[in-house]
């Protein structure tokens, strides 16, 4: 797993639901490119086209809340997330987000903290982030151990797989 | 221990389990709705070949019922096959009506079991005293194969009501005021446990309209103690014996709140937040376009009634419309038989297929651009229903109902001044 990450951000708000992450009008679509494409188009349609592999999602409580809809990581991974920092996050889209190998961290008031269009330095194993343009350090939540388990095998799939004795 | 903990334990084949402590637990039993057809390829690309049991596995095609468009066609058509291969004993197609009500009527719900499905509103089915959870699609993938589910054991918080409503003060306007106070991301995590003299003589109906919300605080799960309505409905319909469990006179919950209900008046949320709750009263009048009836939250018998005894004999204004969506065929059937549906076509409601309808945005009657819609569903996110641009407001089916034929939002209680 790769533990250290820099990426520009993107700043959303408190109780990002996954409405909003990806709308229900595109929940029949299959291809997870196309279903990258319309990530986040219930906050901004734009954000998907302008967003660069490797950019990192920042938000602020409760993100993911809503809908248990598996589209919402694999949108956020088909954008080009490399991860999701939120001041807090929903349940069912934390399991689904570790579950598909995106990394979560939570980091309190950092939707405050951090502004759309700076660089964050991440290490998921230390729990801290660098703000590049202004150096301060934000200490973070690191990853319990179940999640790490579960990230370290590049998720849930490959991690069953290996369980039930089947090749890769 | 809670009775929650009891569940989990005993599906774990432990004795005791303690907040925090995870476990693999036995499901007893799982549901995939139409909208996770990726549950099968997560399914396959682990290497699964049959699921662990035929029995305790059912597809319930409800949000997309009947297939709207050619992709979601297809989608029913890859989980049939799905469902045909592995023989399923239980198969909900689009006949069927909306998985949580089906999964209860059918017999599948019984006090004491872990149910997981793929829809957040799985919480409920605490109203049995089962634990319910929702899931997303590849960890369902992972309970076809192994039967099994990894949990972190919650923290159990006690939402204890007491009190008698007033007439036009429902269940909906109870859990409404309640997510009011302890916010969309109050519970996340937790196991909420509705206690209470309100809860202890409430229907069914309305158990599970309550527990249905809880998620719309972050729970994980919620529960309620099986009063003899719960006992005498799962005594009638349970496909296998079940044995409840109780919470310990000794429990400690990790928080309580009390909520009085005796003076609560009907609740509103307003744009675009389900915590955003308003006594109506407060609100001022809101010109609607659009109402609508139905899902697991207001799509029940009692719901269906409400809006009947309020529209029975009068006509909705020109340019107002009603969408009323029964949650199930039996619902539908029992609603055709006491006359509501017929008061409800004459007073100029448009009657879907039971399913979700247009809750999440999918069909039959998703809004336009600066469209407002009142609604007994759960949701009133942006976009939810259709357009960012339409504002959603949710509340109990009779607020709905009154406020359709006003034209604009309304007090129901104005009904019996």
């Amino acid at each position: 797993m790769k533990t250290k990450m820099i990426g520009k951000t993107i700043v959303l708000g408190d109780n990002i639901d996954t409405d909003q992450i990806y709308p229900g009008r595109f929940l029949e679509l299959v291809d997870p490119k196309e279903i990258g494409s319309h990530c986040l188009a219930g906050v901004d349609p734009e954000i998907a086209p302008n967003f660069e592999p490797g950019d990192i999602v920042v938000a602020g409580t409760n993100f993911g809340c809503g809908s248990s809809r598996e589209h919402a990581p694999i949108a956020l991974i088909n954008m080009g997330a490399s991860l999701v920092l939120a001041d807090s996050f929903a349940r069912i889209f934390f399991r689904n987000s570790i579950n598909l190998g995106l990394p979560l961290i939570i980091c309190k008031g950092i939707s405050q903290k951090v502004k759309s269009g700076q660089s964050l330095e991440v290490d998921i194993q230390e729990g801290t982030v660098k703000v590049v343009e202004t150096g301060e350090i934000l200490e973070c939540e690191k990853i319990g151990e179940h999640a790490t388990k579960i990230l370290e095998s590049g998720g849930i799939k490959p991690m069953f797989r290996a369980k039930m004795g089947k090749s890769q | 221990m809670h009775a929650i903990e009891k569940i989990l334990a005993k599906a774990s084949g432990k004795d005791k389990v303690v907040t925090g402590e995870i476990v693999n637990a036995k499901v007893d039993f799982a549901e995939i709705n139409d909208l996770y057809l990726q549950t099968v390829y997560s399914f396959r690309e682990m290497g699964g070949e049959k699921v662990w049991d035929k029995d305790r596995v059912a597809f319930v095609f409800d949000h997309y019922a009947p297939a709207p468009t050619i992709q979601s066609a297809t989608i029913h058509n890859e989980m049939r096959e799905f469902a045909q291969e592995n023989d399923l004993t239980y198969h909900f197609d689009i006949n069927s009506g909306v998985c949580h009500q089906v999964m209860a009527e059918q017999g599948v719900i019984y006090p004491g079991m872990i149910v997981v499905a793929t829809d957040s509103h799985t919480t409920t089915h605490g109203a049995f005293g089962a634990f319910g959870t929702g899931v997303g699609a590849t960890d369902m993938a992972t309970i076809l194969i192994s039967g099994e589910l990894w949990f972190r054991v919650p923290e159990i918080i006690e939402v204890r009501i007491e009190g008698i409503p007033a007439k036009g003060v429902y269940p909906k306007d109870v859990i409404l005021s309640i997510l009011g106070k302890i916010k969309a991301d109050g519970a996340v995590y937790k196991g909420i446990d509705f206690t209470g003299s309100y809860v202890e003589q409430l229907d069914v109906a309305g158990r599970m309209a309550i527990c249905n919300m809880a998620v719309e605080m972050g729970a994980k799960t919620a529960y309620m103690k099986p009063n003899q309505k719960v006992l005498d409905y799962a005594a009638k319909r349970a496909v296998r014996p079940f044995e409840v469990q109780y919470t310990d006179d000794d429990f400690v919950y990790a928080e309580s709140y009390v909520f009085e209900i005796n003076d609560l008046s009907p609740q509103l949320a307003v744009p675009h937040s389900v915590d955003n709750v308003r006594p109506i009263e407060t609100v001022q009048p809101v010109k609607i376009n659009q109402g609508f009836i139905g899902t697991c939250t207001g799509g029940r018998v009692e719901d269906i009634a409400a809006a009947a005894e309020i529209l029975k004999g009068k006509k909705i204004p020109q340019y107002v419309r009603l969408v009323v969506i029964p949650a199930s065929k039996e619902v539908m059937r029992e609603c055709m038989d006491k006359g509501y549906i017929q008061a409800l076509i004459d007073a100029g409601a448009t009657i879907s297929t039971p399913g979700c309808g247009p809750c999440l945005g999918a069909h039959e009657g998703v809004l336009a651009p600066g469209e407002v819609c009142i609604t007994a569903s759960n949701r009133n996110f942006p976009g939810r229903m259709g357009s960012t641009g339409a504002e959603i407001y949710l509340a109990s089916p009779a607020t709905v109902a009154v406020s359709v034929l006003n034209g604009y939002i309304t007090d129901p209680r104005t009904l019996y001044k």
